[in-house]
């Protein structure tokens, strides 16, 4: 990145809420259901119908509200957004312009050396309009379908002022974002589907300077790294343009994901006049002070609180408790094992390790993890009471992907539980040193690392169901018998 | 069969004697229909639906007895939803509009037994005071075909003034119900903003809308309120006050009542006629014991300016969604989607939809929208409190109804701002919230009725009613000098 100039950012997300019914009808908000089957004659904006605030959609506003250090608007009001759309059956969206549900609040990112303060201008709740298909597969180029299935469902718009200075701290900012939806439990923060979508404004400026330069607006970007992507991609257009003595012209930008570059939206569809108005069909939102410390009463954890707690209760070193809490529900996985098994550290390295590895490989989250907390739990136990040993058990582990059934059973069934009868493993070993008599004389002979070698001959051949510690006694106890009797062999 | 006198208090008695039935009642108003159907009040009849209708509820008068409105034969304006039935508003953009569900006031009727006639001619979205801007072609007032019955709900009125059905709904934005309940002699009342629910009303001016009934006679009238009133959870707006027994209300003392009589409402505009008339009506009153006192509301002169900004905004906003897409008239000839809104709306929209469309996308837009619309809000919150002040000194308040007798069909139609005024005297209850009625008090030398209105504090429709039902007993209105 160029550093003569710095970038100033604004980001526009907007959080589709978990609310099970729409924001102004009580239609399901349920995802993915067969196209305009979720809809009345509310949603579908039909001749004589009216909005009916859902109460719900208001409450999840405060729980944002109260975790980004936002003010609560004790009245607030709706407004009708008016524009021509073929998705937007009303010909406006019901949406807050002026006085919104929340304003003046702040998100903190960390960068690896020090802590930013994000300024949140406002936030305000508005209906989600329908979507346009364009899809050849379904229609001729010249037609459009429209599914109104998500036509009315609650969002909140978080609109954050300049105070994002690179691409790298915007990307932090909406994963911090994500997280604290998440927590809030008003959110899935899924952003392939659309319930996060972001819109950033960008604008440049000579390191160090105060002043503001004129902004453009980045559009359609479907990931955080695609947000990251054209943030960075526009930096560096506008230094090059500035560079090249041209002045920015203030545009809205669509971002290509495939293409990895901006186009220019055409004029006509910028030159909007939404000729916003108080909505007469809905009365004034009234917020008492109780509703609200109901509310904050109620507040989940939220991440930062977590963190402390997991490095507290649990002794887990920070960077652990980090990766953890980073996701509720692999906060929720860790603490339902942790319920089972007490040490707690190794809870921790088995879910850090195997199974977020296994996540990603699968790309699938956590709910959809096959092995649940407590068949985790439970194969934890198997090692703890040493049914079986490490190998095992991350080859159990791999079977348990699989095969749902408890991991106790499995060990039964493909006989992996660890074998520590001497006896047994004594002819194992007595076996493994009669093949290998070689390594066995470079052992006598002062090459000690020759011990590890036959260790692991020792168990492959159990198949690895071997108690290690056993075989290590045992297996040394015969060869210092064997040097013995060399001894012997040459003393006569 | 003959019925005495087109009331439903009258029918309601046969009823209760068993000596009529709903199928004889309904078919004798279709018969009527048929007779008089060059008045054009109606845009769709509903003959086979209301004999079904009858007959369940004959049924069902056998087995149960008697609802509130059981037989109570009904028109209904056509911007009110009805299941099933085509819902047209008088434009030619909704005129194969089938309504997908009923309107709260619908549910409330038919759940009390009252059947539905009709569906009644209107100036297209209620825009308009004389019926002339229909799809459907002009309705014409009974008491004189050439002349207009006023509007919006010109059919409702007519409907009911012509002995097509007992009693019509019709909506009220700016004088809708009244002024044609004037023009035409009936009883027409627009309920407290809130009273009635606007659930299943097509949107014409959101904050200015309310449903209201029109009568022959003022004790049908408060029967209708009491059924249709009342909180719904379907209209935020929608008031949770309890609803009183209107019908019970009119027997009440009227001991203490004090009239205010507003200096404003009887200025040059007035006609010499109809200020005889309702100075006759005052006289009467005071004759009668009650104390009239002069008041002021003197914000009344912003009213027409003040009502066609908040009124056109909301409206520009609420006819958005007539684009083509979804339901409703669609331009067979596209080429694009900025084509499609563009020919569907100019192709189906009638001219003072469109004006109206125009002058509210104006005081929206950016840089205008303070120097109209938010200055509009205030001058509205000025006449809320110049009612408010006015109450403080007497409990409702005696106007005419309109300027004008019945004017001919054709004379205003050139002149936007005339046919405004027409609305002069009724648009300020609207733009306060308040409730008003319209009772007939007589007729002028061309046989054309006059209209009286009342306006009353919010929620208080009992003292209205109660007033006017006293007019209408015991006023004599052949008892004048001409």
């Amino acid at each position: 990145m160029n550093t003569m100039y710095e970038p100033v950012i604004g980001l526009e997300i907007h959080i589709q809420l978990l609310t099970n019914s729409k924001l102004f009808c009580h239609c399901s908000t349920c995802f993915g259901a067969p196209q305009n089957t979720q809809v009345c004659p509310v949603c579908l904006g039909m001749p004589g119908v009216l909005p009916v605030l859902n109460e719900r959609a208001i409450e999840f506003g405060i729980r944002l509200a109260l975790a980004t250090h936002c003010s609560i608007a004790e009245r607030s009001i709706f407004a009708r957004k008016n524009y021509f759309y073929p998705d937007l059956p009303k010909g406006y969206q019901i949406s807050q312009f002026e006085d919104p549900l929340c304003s003046n609040g702040f998100i903190e990112v960390n960068d690896t050396e020090s802590t930013h303060r994000i300024r949140i201008t406002r936030i305000h709740i508005e209906e989600d309009a329908g979507k346009s298909i364009h899809a050849e597969e379904y229609v001729d180029a010249d037609q459009t379908l429209i599914d109104l299935n998500r036509c009315g469902v609650p969002l909140l718009e978080l609109v954050t002022e300049p105070d994002i200075r690179s691409p790298q701290e915007a990307y932090l900012f909406l994963t911090k974002l994500k997280q604290l939806v998440q927590y809030l439990d008003i959110c899935d923060g899924n952003m392939e589907q659309g319930s996060l979508r972001c819109d950033a404004n960008i604008s440049i400026r000579p390191l160090h300077s105060k002043t503001l330069g004129i902004k453009t607006e980045l559009k359609n970007m479907n990931s955080f790294k695609g947000v990251e992507k054209a943030l960075e991609f526009e930096f560096n257009r506008q230094v090059q343009e500035i560079q090249n003595g041209n002045r920015i012209k203030q545009v809205t930008l669509m971002w290509d994901d495939k293409l990895n570059c901006v186009v220019p939206m055409r004029s006509k569809e910028m030159a909007h006049d939404y000729r916003y108005f108080p909505d007469p069909d809905l009365v004034p939102v009234i917020i008492r002070h109780s509703t609200i410390d109901t509310i904050q009463k109620k507040l989940p954890e939220l991440p930062e609180d977590k963190l402390k707690r997991f490095m507290e209760d649990y002794k887990l070193p920070q960077y652990d408790a980090e990766v953890l809490t980073e996701s509720k529900e692999i906060a929720d996985y860790f603490e339902a094992v942790a319920k089972e098994i007490k040490d707690y550290k190794s809870v921790s390295n088995w879910i850090m390790g195997d199974v977020l590895r296994s996540l990603n490989e699968g790309k699938i989250t956590i709910n959809e993890f096959a092995i649940e907390p407590g068949r985790l739990s439970e194969l934890l136990h198997l090692i703890e009471k040493k049914v079986i040993n490490l190998t095992i058990a991350k080859t159990l582990f791999t079977k348990m992907m699989s095969d749902k059934r408890a991991p106790s059973e499995l060990v039964t069934q493909l006989g992996l539980s660890q074998v520590s009868d001497t006896t047994e493993i004594s002819a194992l070993i007595d076996k493994i040193l009669g093949q290998h008599q070689k390594e066995v004389a470079d052992y006598l002979s002062g090459k000690v690392k020759i011990f590890g070698f036959l260790v692991g001959q020792i168990m492959r051949e159990s198949k690895g169901r071997a108690n290690p510690q056993v075989v290590n006694e045992i297996l040394k106890d015969k060869l210092e018998k064997q040097r013995e009797s060399n001894w012997g062999c040459i003393k006569s | 069969m003959k019925l005495i006198e087109n009331s439903y208090g009258s029918v309601r008695n046969l009823l209760a004697e068993r000596r009529i039935n709903c199928v004889k009642i309904v078919d004798h108003y279709l018969r009527e229909i048929n007779k008089q159907n060059t008045l054009n009040s109606f845009i769709t009849l509903l003959n086979d639906r209301a004999l079904k209708r009858a007959e369940l509820i004959d049924h069902q008068i056998r087995e149960r007895g008697l609802k509130k409105l059981s037989g109570l034969v009904i028109a209904i304006k056509d911007n009110i939803c009805v299941k099933d039935v085509r819902t047209t508003c008088a434009s030619r953009i909704l005129s194969n509009f089938i309504s997908p569900y009923d309107a709260t006031v619908i549910h409330k009727l038919e759940s009390e037994d009252a059947i539905i006639i009709a569906k009644t001619n209107m100036d297209e979205f209620a825009m308009g005071s004389s019926n002339e801007t229909s799809h459907f072609g002009t309705v014409k007032n009974p008491h004189d075909t050439t002349r207009v019955p006023g509007g919006s709900s010109g059919g409702s009125a007519v409907s009911v003034a012509a002995n097509l059905s007992m009693a019509a709904l019709g909506s009220d934005t700016g004088g809708s119900i009244r002024q044609p309940a004037s023009f035409c002699g009936i009883v027409g009342l627009k309920p407290t903003y809130g009273r009635v629910s606007r659930f299943g009303l097509v949107a014409f001016a959101s904050s200015l809308d309310q449903i209201g009934p029109l009568t022959t006679n003022v004790e049908d009238c408060a029967r209708i309120l009491e059924v249709i009133a009342g909180q719904d959870t379907n209209d935020s707006t929608c008031s949770d006050s309890p609803v009183p027994s209107y019908v019970e209300a009119l027997q009440d003392n009227m001991q203490g009542l004090t009239i205010g009589l507003p200096i404003e409402y009887f200025s040059e505009h007035l006609e010499t006629e109809i200020k005889t008339r309702i100075d006759h009506v005052i006289d009467f009153l005071k004759a009668s014991g009650f104390s009239v006192v002069p008041i002021s509301l003197p914000h009344t002169e912003y009213a027409i300016a003040d009502y066609y900004i908040i009124a056109t905004a909301e409206a520009s906003s609420n006819l958005e969604r007539y684009d083509g897409a979804r339901y409703g008239y669609r331009s067979e000839s596209v080429q694009s989607l900025d084509e499609m809104y563009v020919n569907s709306r100019r192709q189906a929209f009638g001219d003072e939809v469109k004006r109206r469309i125009m002058l509210g996308t104006y005081v929206l837009s950016s840089g205008y929208y303070d120097a109209y619309y938010r200055k509009a809000q205030k001058v509205r919150a000025l006449i809320k409190s110049d009612f408010q002040n006015a109450f403080d000194r007497c409990d409702c308040i005696l106007t005419p109804t309109s300027p004008t007798t019945a004017f001919k069909i054709g004379d205003k139609m050139s002149d936007p701002l005339d046919m405004y005024l027409s609305d002069i005297y009724t648009v300020p209850a609207n733009l306060a919230g308040i409730p008003a009625i319209s009772i007939p008090v007589g007729k002028d030398m061309n046989d054309l009725p006059i209209g009286l209105q009342i306006m009353g504090r919010s929620f208080d429709e009992s003292t209205l009613l109660k007033l006017a039902f006293f007019i209408e007993r015991n006023y004599s209105t052949r008892d004048i000098a001409r």
